[in-house]
């Protein structure tokens, strides 16, 4: 209705139009926002379902078997998870084994020991360290790392920890300690392995765990910490024994943040695992993840092959799923403590 | 008593020592991987770099994979700006307290650190695969289905800022305009967006950051393209795409030019994460 010429409208015809107007206005662009906001879901719904759906005939052809199977054979259109899955599932606990320590005391030095000028620049470059891209860390593992670790260190570890030495002489280590000597035994004369995978992931997952473990030492109420400074505690002992229980569950969810992006890496871990699709006890063995065997087998897979790599994504988005959900469960836990 | 005295200095002393040990070894990793990509790279680069395309093979450069990276970067933050924001808005304005916004904001942050292989693999599957009925057969990967692919990974970063932004904006804004009856949608869109405008530039730079540098999704979605491809519906090349593929070459003359494009990748990321470092601090004084 549009008000006739020569007519005045009385004004509350206007404002009620103009109120429904606003309202029908307001209803669409909430949902509007809805609609942006439910594609994140969709996202993750979409891709469980698709790679479930790719997944389908490598699930179907091998049931269960999928998940302990070694096999890896293209020729005869076998296909098993188990060597990606372990060199995944071993790659990223060397990563933590590594991180966790490392980050607890990056987060240590820049919430409680470095003097305060420091602080600042310190921990900025440790988070540049987290935006270069992974394919950096990947590159500087196979052409500068690997190398590296095949020359110095890589002689040290199999003539002293490995069952396979150069001069055939086992060490005392290796005759008295049980596993030792698998884990470290190799005759692979190059650098790429699991262990390098795990050492280069460890390096790209430092400053996600330090930094999410310093923003968290800095929410303990400083009245905690004071009390324990005046009853004459050190600095180690307010860290470990204040410090840290008081933030326990967000510690552990950033640990597990950690996992999730080890778990998930790419470009990384392709240049230096080696790409052996075989399982070998020993860390310095070249090996493979899910992540690399999609990366270097899918633009060639087609059928069958195409298919288990599919499944295979599927396992890795349904584990990271799952730890990326107790990460931020555990994270939030902290954030109501706080009362925010 | 002096004894006890005595272990718990040296406990102290041994813990400081390793935390501070643990940061120098974080730092020298950092110099070393920096260092080694500087000094690689400076040493790679030469004019035709920019000028020659990798059909050239070990005479060529990486014009197209730079053109392309360039391509696919900006559809991906032109899809994911827009929807990120509004969905970011939805969150901060309409779903602050509710279930699902609790739940969209939880599932939000996991998808910030899903694996990005599996999303280039999502891509594959609704955009690639498709598309290819349309070509009649020949598999279809395009640029236009990377820049998908990296719109998914910068989507959560610009959500994940948008609400974190305008929930600091400070509420009296919010009563002032409501209470001049200006509608909620206007309120949001040209008050509130406004006011956390330098936050939400700074998010959408850092999504940048973050995709520009990402190859795993591309693999499946651009592909890759040995000539110039300026139409997003071809297959197309990106730097990091190049990089994976120049690594992987046994030839020397293909390392060096990768760490060229590796170069100018992390210079290009450095520049956008300090660039929105001062997007952020500028602001900060302009309100003070």
């Amino acid at each position: 209705m549009s008000a006739q010429p020569g007519t005045i409208a009385p004004s509350s015809i206007i404002q009620e139009q103009r109120s429904r107007r606003d309202a029908l206005d307001e209803r669409l662009f909430r949902w509007l926002l809805m609609g942006c906001a439910l594609l994140v879901l969709a996202a993750l719904l979409g891709a469980a379902g698709a790679t479930l759906w790719g997944g389908r005939e490598a699930f179907a052809t091998f049931g269960w078997h999928f998940l302990v199977s070694t096999a890896w054979d293209p020729g005869n259109d076998v296909y098993g998870a188990l060597v990606p899955v372990y060199g995944t599932i071993v790659t990223s606990l060397i990563a933590l084994l590594i991180a966790v320590p490392v980050s607890f005391g990056i987060a240590l030095y820049l919430s409680e020991v470095a003097p305060p000028w420091l602080r600042t620049p310190v921990s900025s470059a440790i988070e540049l360290l987290a935006g270069i891209p992974s394919i950096i860390y990947g590159m500087w593992g196979l052409f500068i790392f690997a190398p590296f670790f095949a020359d110095h260190i890589k002689p040290w570890l199999t003539s002293n920890l490995g069952d396979k030495p150069d001069d055939g002489k086992l060490s005392w280590l290796v005759q008295h300690v049980p596993f030792i000597g698998k884990l470290f035994g190799s005759d692979y004369p190059f650098g790429a392995s699991i262990l390098v995978a795990g050492i280069v992931l460890a390096i790209m997952i430092i400053p996600f765990i330090s930094s999410v473990m310093r923003e968290v030492f800095q929410t303990v109420p400083t009245r905690l910490k004071e009390s324990a400074y005046a009853l004459g505690s050190s600095t180690w002992e307010v860290s470990w024994d204040i410090v840290l229980p008081y933030t326990r569950g967000a510690v552990i969810g950033g640990i597990f943040l950690g996992l999730g992006r080890a778990l998930g890496e790419t470009m990384a871990v392709t240049f230096v695992l080696g790409n052996a699709m075989t399982l070998s006890a020993s860390l310095l063995d070249p090996g493979t993840s899910i992540a690399a065997t999609i990366a270097n087998q899918f633009s060639e897979a087609s059928g069958l092959q195409k298919s288990s790599l599919m499944a295979l994504a599927f396992l890795l988005f349904v584990v990271t799923f799952i730890v990326l959900l107790i990460a931020r469960l555990m994270l939030r836990q902290l954030a109501r403590k706080e009362g925010r | 008593m002096n004894a006890l005295y005595l272990r718990r200095r040296i406990t102290n002393w041994v813990a400081m020592g390793l935390s501070t040990l643990a940061t120098l070894i974080g730092l020298a990793f950092l110099a070393w991987i920096l260092w080694e990509t500087l000094r690689q790279g400076i040493a790679a680069l030469n004019p035709s770099l920019f000028t020659k395309i990798t059909a050239d093979g070990a005479e060529g450069g990486l014009a197209n994979a730079m053109v392309g990276s360039l391509i696919i970067n900006f559809i991906g933050i032109a899809i994911a700006t827009p929807i990120g924001v509004l969905a970011g808005a939805w969150l901060a304005e309409y779903a602050n307290r509710t279930k699902l916004g609790e739940s969209i904001r939880f599932l939000n942050d996991i998808l910030l650190s899903a694996p990005s292989i599996v999303i280039g693999l999502f891509v594959y599957t609704i955009v690639v695969l498709p598309s290819t009925a349309l070509t009649h057969g020949s598999t279809s990967f395009s640029g236009f289905a990377g820049g998908i692919a990296l719109a998914l990974i910068a989507l959560p970063v610009i959500v994940r800022t948008t609400d974190e932004m305008l929930r600091l904006v400070p509420s009296t804004l919010r009563e002032a305009a409501l209470s001049l009856g200006v509608p909620q949608w206007k309120l949001t869109l040209q008050i509130l967006i406004r006011a956390a405008r330098s936050g939400i530039i700074t998010g959408v730079l850092l999504a940048l950051a973050r995709i520009s540098g990402e190859t795993a999704p591309l693999l499946f979605t651009a592909f890759g393209n040995n000539y110039m491809a300026v139409n997003p519906i071809d297959k197309m090349s990106s730097l990091p795409q190049i990089i994976y593929q120049y690594a992987n070459d046994p030839g020397d003359a293909m390392h060096s030019m990768a760490w060229a494009g590796a170069f100018v990748v992390t210079m290009f990321v450095l520049l956008l994460s300090l660039g929105s470092r001062l997007v952020l601090s500028r602001n900060k004084v302009s309100h003070e």
